[in-house]
């Protein structure tokens, strides 16, 4: 924990001065140390390049992009968050250029950044009509990437977004690999359907309470939920554009229970599962041409379900307990060739359920009974190597982040039904939401444009 | 001589009167002597039929009451009967740990019941409902549900009864009956439950099945 205190200590300067639009995470309000006394850093060099978010001017706006800004790099888990308690505004701000024509930051402490253990660090400046996010390459003494934040409102359902997308592009610079902040998770809570920020912030509900809502889905392009409504026995698929707000039931499952479903990544094929007196099959309908509903499954004595499509389109991955319990298998698009995936020990391997294929097409996840507690794994397609992520409570159900390397789940390890969010590389975890009993989390692609979730109503 | 005259009064009274009754020319009749008998008898009679329409009455009264009466009770029983029957339909079977399979002992005998009952009352249509308990996947948990309906339907369609019969449904782990997170809770939730879908109105308890 010493790591994440003395992490936040540079986010405290920045949240100190009222972001109160913008919820932030429980660390975020630990108490500032003492000011201006100088104590010395506890940044422990690790494998991950040290990043220094830069001090600046206090102001609202630049104070709230700056906050998440910083957020959003350390839930990248792609850096070792460097902070100075109390944080030092006159050695760690940015000097306004020298030629006042030109525009971004003026004098730059390289040699300071360096000691501090920095190999990139990003100031926040003003330019002429918006704000420039600045990345330097600490080691290099040059600017790296060069980031216009254009002002708005705080409150202006676009700006988390934006910022989120800064931030993206901050981590794409220094590392080649974009980070996942402009991406938005939907879940269900006590039956209703919800829409979360990744940093954890603007939970937006999006259906009414007394709805019971069930197993949400996106699509490849984030524009597109698919999700069950459950009444008396009975479940049907809905699939709500975003931007316009519009629904519509997917005709075959207007009868009898309907949900787990996916889309296939071209947005063509939704694939589902139906329950009925014949069993728990897995089915696909082609929603542009509103027709062709195909049963893909004909378990006789086992059940289908939970379908994934792999990113290329051609494979659904899904379970099925045809061998007594439930594991992880494959078939191609059709229906044909079905086969087990994941490999499981008869007898001594738990059940296996829900399982998600990874954006980038390398890894399943699913969830796997361990002594009786479901656990988090990963399996790598090609070798089909399994390796299991969590241990401690139940976790289950993880949803892939856009980078295939975050993923989020239900976890029970401190209180019941909280999202959590987990880093395959790293190991660090984090606890995502605060509101009670959430489940059936699916992560969306990376968001280009706000969805019109804000547009909702927010009757809680 | 007076006691003479007098008995030939009485006699010319007593011939007089014989005369009269044995028809010849008729005198006016001796209307008071005549009426006091017939009177008497008619008034009886009628007294006695009034008395006996009441009576009549009185006991079609009465049945139609004890009719009255025996229906309602019939009733009351054929109410009394149809609930002890949807109680004894009522009863839920319950299941182990991700299984679905009818336990043999109280749950089969849950099941047998059942079968008098759909075999009792031809016209009753049912259904049932499958559960979980809060463990294993949300998602796995509504095919779960189902096995478990279908488990309990195809247990009674393989005795006979029409599958027509007989709805299924599944409600995954959303409706507890028992919202802790214990093992008892768990085993509580881990359930079929069976409900009548028409033909319910009047049930017959089976034979053999007295409750």
């Amino acid at each position: 924990m010493t790591a994440s205190r003395t992490l936040t200590a540079v986010g405290w300067w920045v949240v100190g001065v009222g972001v109160a639009a913008t919820p932030l995470h429980a660390q975020d309000t630990v108490p500032p140390a003492e000011r201006g006394v100088r104590i010395g850093i506890t940044y422990t060099p690790g494998a991950r390049p040290g990043m220094l978010v830069l001090g600046g001017p206090r102001d609202g706006f630049q104070d709230s992009v700056r906050a998440l800004l910083r957020r959003d790099l350390e839930f990248s888990d792609r850096f070792e968050m460097i902070s100075l308690p109390g944080g030092d505004t006159a050695v760690l701000g940015v000097s306004p250029p020298a030629d006042s024509s030109s525009s971004g930051p003026g004098f730059v402490n390289y040699g300071l950044y360096q000691a501090l253990g920095a190999e990139y660090s990003v100031a926040l400046t003003p330019s002429d009509s918006a704000f420039e996010a600045t990345l330097f390459d600490v080691r290099g003494e040059t600017v790296r990437r060069r980031l216009r934040v254009p002002h708005m409102a705080v409150d202006d359902p676009a700006f988390r977004l934006t910022v989120h997308q800064v931030a993206d592009e901050l981590v794409r610079a220094a590392t080649g690999e974009p980070g996942v902040a402009a991406s938005r998770l939907v879940f269900v809570s006590h039956g209703r359907l919800y829409l979360l920020d990744s940093d954890g912030a603007a939970l937006t509900p999006l259906t009414q309470p007394g709805i019971t809502t069930f197993s949400p889905a996106w699509d490849d392009s984030g524009s597109r939920l698919a999700y069950t409504i459950l009444t008396d026995g009975k479940g049907r698929i809905m699939v709500r554009d975003l931007a316009s707000g519009t629904e519509r039931t997917v005709p075959p499952t207007e009868q009898g229970l309907n949900y787990a479903s996916a889309f296939s990544p071209d947005g063509a094929v939704l694939a589902f599962t139906r329950s009925g007196d014949e069993g728990t099959d897995i089915y696909a309908y082609n929603l542009p041409q509103d027709c062709c509903l195909q049963r893909l499954t004909v378990g006789r004595f086992s059940d289908n379900l939970s379908p994934t499509f792999s990113p290329d389109g051609r494979q659904i991955a899904f379970v099925s307990n045809r061998p007594g319990l439930t594991q992880v298998y494959v078939m191609a698009r059709d229906g044909t060739g079905q086969e087990l995936f994941a490999p499981f020990d008869y007898g001594v391997t738990g059940s296996s359920n829900a399982p998600e294929w990874s954006p980038d097409g390398r890894f399943l996840a699913f969830h796997r009974d361990v002594a009786g507690f479901p656990q988090v794994f990963v399996m790598e397609t090609r070798s089909r190597t399994v390796r299991q992520l969590t241990s401690a409570g139940r976790n289950y159900d993880p949803t892939w982040a856009p980078d295939s390397r975050h993923l989020a789940f239900v976890s029970e390890r401190t209180t019941r039904r909280q999202l959590w969010v987990i880093d395959m590389e790293t190991g660090r975890v984090r606890q995502l939401t605060q509101i009670g009993d959430t489940r059936l989390p699916a992560w969306s692609p990376r968001l280009s444009q706000p969805t019109a979730a804000a547009s909702q109503p927010h009757d809680q | 001589m007076r006691l003479t005259l007098a008995l030939s009064v009485g006699a010319a009274v007593v011939i007089g009167a014989a005369a009269a009754c044995g028809g010849g020319p008729p005198p006016p009749p001796p209307q008071p002597a005549v009426d006091s008998t017939a009177i008497r008898d008619s008034i009886a009679r009628a007294r006695a039929d009034s008395i006996a329409r009441d009576q009549a009455r009185r006991d079609s009264l009465q049945r139609m009451e004890r009719i009255r009466r025996e229906r309602e009770d019939s009733l009351t029983r054929i109410r009394a009967e149809t609930e002890r029957v949807r109680n004894a339909l009522a009863n839920m079977v319950h299941f182990d740990f991700d299984k679905s399979n009818i336990r043999p002992g109280q749950d089969t005998q849950v099941l047998e019941a059942k079968l008098a009952i759909l075999q009792a009352n031809p016209n009753l249509t049912i259904r049932i409902v499958g559960n979980c308990d809060e463990r294993g996947s949300d998602e796995y948990n509504l095919a779960l549900g189902q096995r478990r309906a279908n488990a309990a339907k195809q247990y009674l369609v393989n005795r006979g009864i029409n599958a027509n019969r007989i709805m299924t449904e599944s409600r995954g782990e959303e409706q507890p009956l028992n919202p802790a997170h214990t093992e008892d809770a768990w085993t509580q939730n881990r359930r079929d439950e069976f409900s009548i879908v028409s033909g319910g109105d009047m049930l017959k308890m089976p034979s053999g099945m007295g409750m």
